[in-house]
């Protein structure tokens, strides 16, 4: 190839987009997208692990109302008496900052690194042979979720989208009240709906999620790796149908005040 | 008695539309040009139905399209081209010159762009420099082996599923399909395939991990990102696994923390 060509083109040869600088340990790994790609990979599992206790957690809501504020309390009560009352929980929500910090951090720094790779598209349309619709659109159902996630703790835990109302009879957040909230919340047809999207756009994010941070990690054994999808859609299906079973039994009914 | 470009055996396609990239040069805009191929024996590969568009437009006076061919057995990886949207065309496991006119049909429209990557700039229509490879391989493809007399056969034994792994992965050929078929531009699976073909050797231990960090290192230099759609799996010549990429995370990890005790030590 580079034979054929006068060694004194200069703009023909391709140039590095980035310059090696030496860095600190922990940067150092951080700064390549291999790097990235470990964090992306390590806070996933992170709030993969987040995300299903979260809904095992909430299937007390079936239990009634005594039952899941109980759970709530127990929150918040984790690790009392070594601990003072929420500060077990302050650490957990701080690690689970961090981690979702991080992992919106590297996503925003690779997808820069993979613009700038193909600075001119294809000027065709492309075929795409195995690439799923997960894999492709993980950019946007992880913004989704992140919207999503905001308006969750706006409306759940700081009240201020929940049902708006005067007193508990007609529809107040009431501090303390999770199981109350919650079924305030979801008598809100929309809400009930955004909740639903929002569920399957996490669904589908877990989907290509969880079977590419096994190859991210660099774990990969011949005799397991046809198990990481089974893993991955059992996961995403898990999560998808727990969660968005919430708003439904709320307006059928199934879960009331 | 035989025409030209006639074959006594198979069938002709024809009326053919080719949607080619046309750019003179680096710096030129390039676009598409569409040219008609009126009949091709089916037996006839891709490369060489483009070597006939070529005496046509040479035989009107038109300059012939470039693009990059040379043993045209599937093992130089000099060929490239993205037909109709996939590189190296439509069928698995095959480069672009052992792909043959049998996989279309009659009356069809063909396009052909050139691998698109920054690290892989047009030098004119359908032919890149693929040199940054080149500078991946400098940076750690290698083995340092002492020159001097030959050394005995069978010196080192190297155990049979280690062999076996490792010329799966060294059937890379370094075509640049892998870079071309990725949404993100990246050169894992190359990198990889190099990574893990004497990473998976015992001749290859001695520099495994500075192997496994400079070239990944040098990689980022030029490329994207892996987000593990496999679309360079599947557009692969040779079909190398995507494993080799784990193998290469994992190296590439390992090497990280044992480059730097080492560093520490001297």
């Amino acid at each position: 190839m580079a034979q054929a060509i006068n060694s004194r083109r200069g703009p023909v040869t391709a140039t590095a987009q980035r310059a090696k600088k030496r860095k600190p340990f922990l940067l150092d790994l951080y700064s390549t997208a291999v790097g990235k790609k470990y964090v992306m990979a390590i806070t996933g599992i992170v709030l993969i692990g987040f995300v299903i206790t979260h809904m095992i957690g909430n299937l007390k809501m079936y239990l009634g109302r005594e039952d899941f504020n109980h759970y709530a309390e127990f929150l918040r009560a984790l690790l009392v008496p070594i601990l003072p009352r929420t500060v077990f929980l302050w650490l957990f929500r701080g690690m689970l900052l961090t981690a979702g910090i991080l992992h919106v951090h590297a996503a925003y720094g690779l997808t820069v690194m993979n613009r700038n790779a193909r600075s001119v598209k294809y000027q065709s349309p492309r075929d795409y042979q195995v690439a799923s619709f997960a894999s492709r659109t993980m950019r946007w159902t992880g913004i989704i979720v992140l919207l999503f996630l905001f308006w969750h703790l706006a409306d759940l835990t700081w009240g201020t989208v929940n049902a708006l109302g005067t007193s508990a009879a007609d529809g107040k957040f009431v501090r303390g009240d999770a199981y109350g909230n919650v079924v305030r919340s979801f008598e809100r047809p929309p809400v009930a709906v955004l909740y639903i999207v929002a569920n399957i756009a996490l669904g589908t994010h877990l989907f290509h999620g969880v079977w590419s941070l096994f190859q991210s990690l660099g774990w990969s054994n011949p005799r397991f790796n046809k198990w990481r999808r089974s893993l991955a859609t059992g996961i995403a299906t898990v999560v998808v149908v727990g969660n968005v079973s919430f708003p439904i039994a709320v307006l059928a009914g199934v879960v009331g005040q | 008695m035989i025409e030209p470009h006639e074959t006594p055996h198979g069938t002709q396609l024809t009326n053919l539309t080719l949607t080619v990239w046309r750019q003179k040069g680096p710096n030129d805009g390039g676009a598409f040009e569409s040219y008609r191929i009126d009949s091709i024996s089916d037996e006839a590969s891709f490369l060489e139905m483009l070597d006939v568009l070529n005496e046509k437009l040479i035989g009107e006076g038109r300059e012939a399209v470039t693009f990059d061919h040379d043993c045209r057995e599937g093992i130089c990886g000099t060929c490239s081209l993205m037909i109709d949207g996939q590189a190296h065309g439509p069928q698995r496991g095959t480069a672009t010159c052992q792909l043959h006119m049998r996989k279309f049909e009659s009356n069809a429209t063909i396009v052909i762009e050139p691998w698109r990557a920054t690290a892989f700039p047009i030098i004119k229509d359908l032919m890149v420099d693929r040199s940054a490879f080149d500078r991946i391989i400098e940076s750690g493809g290698y083995i340092t082996a002492p020159t001097g007399g030959a050394p005995d056969a069978n010196l080192i034994p190297v155990a049979k599923p280690a062999a076996d792994a490792a010329m799966d992965a060294a059937q890379c050929i370094g075509c640049g399909a892998c870079v071309a078929a990725c949404p993100n531009g990246a050169a894992n699976l190359f990198t990889a395939a190099k990574v893990a073909h004497l990473n998976l050797l015992p001749q290859g231990q001695a520099e495994r991990y500075s192997r496994a960090e400079a070239m990944v290192e040098t990689m980022d230099e030029y490329f994207g990102s892996c987000t593990n759609h496999g679309e360079c799996e599947a557009a692969c010549p040779k079909e190398i696994s995507i494993d080799v990429i784990a193998l290469m995370n994992k190296d590439y990890r390992k090497a990280k923390f044992a480059n730097r005790k080492e560093l520490a030590r001297s």
